[in-house]
């Protein structure tokens, strides 16, 4: 099996490094990138974050990938978001008010509530709402390892297909077409990460 | 649901694993990055590197094992130990580590904290306390250099103000008890558990797997952070979690 160019976008900001890894031990050919014209090439696009939301959405504007972003989701090629990645996709975020998120999955990024501490720092298990091809071959419940202390909440709650518990349920897997989110690291998730990483690899081939 | 983390520590100076580590099948035990990769196969939850290199010539080693770690490990790595700029703190992040962990450095210049967290964000901010009761008992004081340095400094204020900073997890030490494996200093680490609220890591004193369940049930832990017991080879991951589980603790299975 030939391994399909994934690109990684690279606006600068913290470790993405990590999600570049882990997509080549899951057998792609994954590049980190801020070149418009890989990121077209590409069988597969993955928009990791960390940090702050209004600093990822600062740092993907000066890096001139927001467009990148839009192609790409409207190519119906398979694309990913990873933790901030993920928030960037929606409308915008209580952590950064005013700051206009993606915008692609309407609804808005709501601070964790609730007698539990913040960020969540642990691991956790998934559980699956809606069958998706990103859970082949996992456990009923996977384990994967979260880091946030602000979580999406979709306008359309069909476009959650996984939640976790922490205080109350909070939205871990969106998909809505050819996007497809994590709340969690899957690049940080052991096996089962990587298991994860290596469905949404093969859809890309 | 919080869930507990077991985060086993490896001391590492000039790129090698300091003390022996005591797995039979390893190629060489030295290797930060071969051990590493064997806890992530073993269950650890997250690994925390402490680098103890003394010259400063050699930080580069670290950031060569960092981006080593990254490509072999996938599971998350705190890096503490020479972090005394922002510019360290990049370094070792964008080499591949998620988090790093401050100490001396803080202490000295607080707003080092303030940094880190303003540019990688609040969860990329490991404050390490090192804390000893003091001498009438009515608390505890921050020391630096491995316990021989007193600041004067009350360690919950300490504590409290490195999270007010953006400190995103606090790793806490006893300097009564590392070292002794007579088992963590449980008031201590229930004091700061419960008056923070952001994860806590246990460390100092773990002799037995009794005494990680411990720092959890009654120390109140996030996360609990042990060196010697697993790398002499006395107990493995899977042991620790099964104690904790048969317990009620709430932990990734292996």
């Amino acid at each position: 099996m030939t391994r399909p160019l994934i690109a990684v976008l690279d606006y600068g900001i913290g470790n993405l490094s990590s999600a570049q890894k882990a997509l080549v031990r899951s057998g792609a050919d994954a590049r980190l990138t801020r070149d418009p014209g890989l990121a077209r090439d590409a069988a597969g696009v993955v928009l990791p974050g960390v940090g702050a939301f209004g600093a990822c959405m600062d740092a993907l504007r000066a890096a001139h990938l927001e467009d990148v972003v839009y192609e790409s989701v409207a190519s119906q090629r398979p694309f990913m978001g990873i933790c901030v990645g993920m928030q960037m996709l929606f409308t915008s975020s209580v952590e950064s008010p005013g700051v206009a998120g993606l915008d692609v999955i309407h609804g808005t990024v709501e601070l964790i509530e609730g007698n539990v501490r913040r960020p969540q720092m642990q691991w956790n298990e998934l559980h699956v709402e809606n069958e998706d091809p990103l859970f082949a071959g996992l456990p009923k419940t996977p384990w994967v390892y979260f880091v946030h202390s602000y979580s999406a909440v979709p306008k359309d709650s069909l476009v959650v297909v996984a939640t976790c518990e922490y205080g109350k349920n909070l939205t871990a897997v969106v998909r809505q077409e050819n996007v497809v989110a994590t709340q969690f690291h899957p690049e940080k998730s052991a096996k089962d990460g990587l298991q994860l990483l290596h469905n949404f690899v093969s859809s890309c081939s | 649901m919080e869930v507990a983390r077991v985060i086993p520590c490896l001391d590492v100076t000039n790129g090698r694993v300091v003390k022996g580590v005591n797995f039979v099948d390893l190629r060489d035990a030295g290797d930060p990055v071969e051990l590493a990769a064997r806890y992530d196969q073993q269950g650890a939850d997250e690994l925390v590197f402490l680098d103890i290199t003394a010259s400063s010539d050699n930080r580069n080693t670290m950031i060569d094992v960092v981006e080593r770690t990254a490509a072999e490990v996938f599971i998350p790595f705190t890096v503490g130990g020479g972090i005394r700029a922002l510019e360290d703190a990049r370094g070792i992040l964008r080499a591949g580590a998620d988090k790093v962990s401050v100490n001396t450095s803080a202490v000295e210049r607080p707003q080092l904290i303030n940094e880190i967290a303003a540019e990688f964000g609040v969860q990329c901010v490991v404050c390490a306390v090192d804390a000893k009761r003091t001498a009438d008992g009515s608390g505890w004081e921050v020391f630096l250099h491995g316990g021989r340095t007193p600041t004067g400094k009350n360690a919950l204020e300490w504590i409290t103000e490195a999270v007010q900073r953006g400190a995103g997890e606090i790793l806490l030490t006893s300097m009564d008890r590392d070292g002794t494996r007579e088992g963590f200093d449980i008031e201590l680490t229930r004091a700061v558990c419960d008056s923070v609220g952001v994860p806590v890591i246990a460390s100092g004193g773990v002799g037995t797997l009794q005494h990680l369940v411990d720092g959890v049930v009654q120390g109140h832990a996030s996360g609990v952070l042990a060196a010697s017991i697993f790398h002499f080879g006395e107990h493995t991951i899977a042991e620790a979690k099964a104690l904790m589980i048969s317990q009620g603790v709430v932990i990734r299975p292996v």
